[in-house]
């Protein structure tokens, strides 16, 4: 990107963090209240329940002196974007990759599941296109299936994936996996057939003419020719891979990983980790998928096709 | 003997469709639909041969037979926790989502500005795991719809507003001047011109929206619900080992999933045919 698409970018960036900001304090106003009294300052009405009458706006208002407060509660409804950012950079950066304390443990936790799935379901996508493509039963009985179940809510069968698995004696990572196998196989499989098909009637004659073989028809002119398709089907894949990965250790009770997080943060009432968790595994989709584009340009460029 | 009757079932099904496929009316409308349906009935009879005769456990897998029999005994138990995820939490969070997604839309259209850094962020925004806000809205809104609508409106408002502002781009400066020369003002061109030309595009962010829709709904009630709705049911029969409930679920999930992407692709029929991609 451009530093010209930068700033426009920035700008809106700023101002979400801007809303966020000032959403911390009506958002924490009755709890940084409470917990004002406690420590012996005044409030205006003195106890908590004719408090619960008032807006969180209006109460801070009342008390001004909340409203610094309410950036440094410990256990915020709303955590305020530094308390986020110092929670990503001590689980992130302080803490050693292999303690269960640091973020980067259970990122690699989640990510392992996630490529894992991703490599299974992208090669089992990218051979049942070509099934599809070289094969006219197969595409008359199979596609019409793969369109209709983008249109399910596949994330549904999450927790039932992992108990049948675990009752079959697997655990682990292989459960996960399957999930985002499962998440990531259908949009490469739809994309690939679109790009195995995008060659367009004159470019196969030509090969015709050539008296090119079925299999350099694949090789020198469908196969190159899905390349642009298949990098946006995996784009899209890796991150509903990502997301099936976090799923999928949500109805496990796993100890480990994005999921975890969240669940523990949630239970235990840290809502710091759950905003931590949630920021890592956004910044860990938003690699996964910038690697992608950066592999995608290089490549595309390699083959002329690159953007210009 | 068993793997023998399933390999017939699939042979049979297999040789049906592919006389079918490669037969001289493969491209008409009856035919393109039945090739699917043998397809889907040669595997269910795959699987209720080999699971039956295999003996295998109801608690790994069960068959499609009791599935549709616990489907059509607990139908009133099925529809309750449909209105209760369904229409209360999914639908709820959607309207509000695209309500929401074309507010911003109009007012980010009225500058270029706004229009370039809402695209790259409201796209990078989309393919994050908005699921997970799920834990926070449910602390936040209580364990009933109302969070869940909340999870699901915003995970449809960023495919929503990117496909919205990319749509509102996309007339030509011909176009516009066109308008321009009749003397019409900025909202007569919105709505004779820049809404119809985006429609192609909104719809293609509302049809993406009804699953995560479904998702959002259901995983957020993972995280805490009433004892009702379709996320709740699942979670609890998967720990009660009762997975012929989660399965009429899940038929229950790709149903609506099913008919709510079908809705939206029939509204979009009716007012966009003028589309080429519709003719």
């Amino acid at each position: 990107m451009s530093i010209k698409g930068i700033i426009p970018a920035l700008t809106v960036v700023g101002f979400i963090l801007l809303i966020w900001t000032v959403a911390v304090v009506p958002m924490n106003a009755h709890l940084t209240a409470d917990q004002a009294q406690r420590d012996g300052l005044a409030m205006s009405p003195e106890a908590p329940r004719d408090r619960q009458e008032y807006a969180g706006l209006t109460l801070a208002m009342k008390n001004p002196a909340i409203i610094p407060l309410a950036y440094t509660l410990e256990r915020p409804r709303l955590p305020s974007p530094h308390q986020v950012a110092s929670e990503l950079y001590t689980t992130i950066f302080t803490k050693a990759p292999t303690s269960r304390r640091s973020l980067v443990y259970h990122a690699w936790v989640t990510l392992s599941a996630t490529l894992l799935g991703f490599v299974i379901g992208t090669t089992l996508g990218i051979l049942l296109a070509v099934g599809i493509v070289y094969n006219r039963t197969m595409d008359k009985s199979v596609m019409p299936w793969a369109i209709t179940s983008q249109t399910i809510p596949i994330l549904a069968l999450a927790p039932m994936i992992i108990v049948m698995l675990g009752a079959i004696g697997i655990q682990g990572l292989l459960p996960k996996s399957i999930i985002s196998a499962y998440l990531s196989f259908f949009p490469v499989v739809v994309g690939m057939v679109k790009g195995l098909r995008s060659p367009d009637g004159m470019q196969l004659d030509l090969l015709r003419t050539y008296s090119a073989s079925s299999s350099q028809g694949f090789w020198k002119l469908r196969l190159p020719a899905s390349m642009p398709y298949l990098f946006t089907s995996l784009k899209i894949g890796i991150s509903a891979a990502l997301v099936g990965a976090i799923v999928g250790e949500l109805p496990t009770g796993a100890r480990a990983g994005f999921g975890a997080r969240m669940l523990v943060g949630d239970q235990y009432g840290q809502p710091i980790v759950t905003w931590a968790a949630l920021f890592g595994a956004a910044i860990t989709a938003a690699l996964l998928v910038a690697i992608l584009s950066l592999i995608e340009k290089r490549t595309l460029r390699r083959m002329g096709m690159g953007a210009v | 003997m068993v793997y023998l009757i399933a390999l017939a079932i699939w042979a049979a099904g297999w040789f049906i469709n592919s006389k079918l496929a490669n037969g001289p009316h493969s491209d008409t409308r009856a035919i393109s639909l039945l090739i699917p349906i043998i397809f889907g009935v040669t595997i269910i009879a795959m699987w209720e041969v080999l699971v039956t005769m295999l003996d295998v456990s109801a608690v790994i897998l069960p068959p499609p037979s009791m599935i549709a029999a616990r489907f059509v005994t607990s139908l009133p138990m099925l529809w309750a926790d449909f209105e209760q995820t369904i229409l209360k939490g999914a639908l709820t969070g959607y309207i509000a989502g695209m309500v929401a997604a074309f507010g911003v839309a109009l007012l980010a259209d009225r500058s270029d500005f706004l229009t370039k850094g809402i695209l790259p962020v409201g796209a990078f925004m989309a393919a994050l795991p908005i699921v997970g806000t799920a834990p926070i809205f449910v602390k936040w809104l209580g364990s009933d719809w109302e969070s869940k609508a909340a999870v699901v409106a915003v995970m449809v408002f960023f495919p929503i507003l990117v496909n919205m502002v990319a749509g509102l781009k996309d007339t030509s400066a011909m176009q516009r001047d066109l308008m321009r020369t009749y003397g019409a003002g900025y909202w007569p061109t919105l709505l004779k011109l820049r809404l119809p030309a985006a429609l192609p595009f909104i719809f293609n962010g509302l049809k993406i929206a009804t699953t995560l829709a479904l998702i959002g709904a259901i995983v957020a009630e993972f995280f805490g619900s009433p004892t009702v709705g379709m996320g709740f049911r699942i979670s609890t029969s998967v720990g009660q080992l009762a997975l012929d409930m989660v399965w009429a679920e899940i038929v229950v999930a790709a149903l609506a999933g099913s008919a709510f992407y079908g809705a939206m692709a029939f509204f979009e029929k009716r007012v966009t045919f003028w589309h080429p991609s519709q003719r």
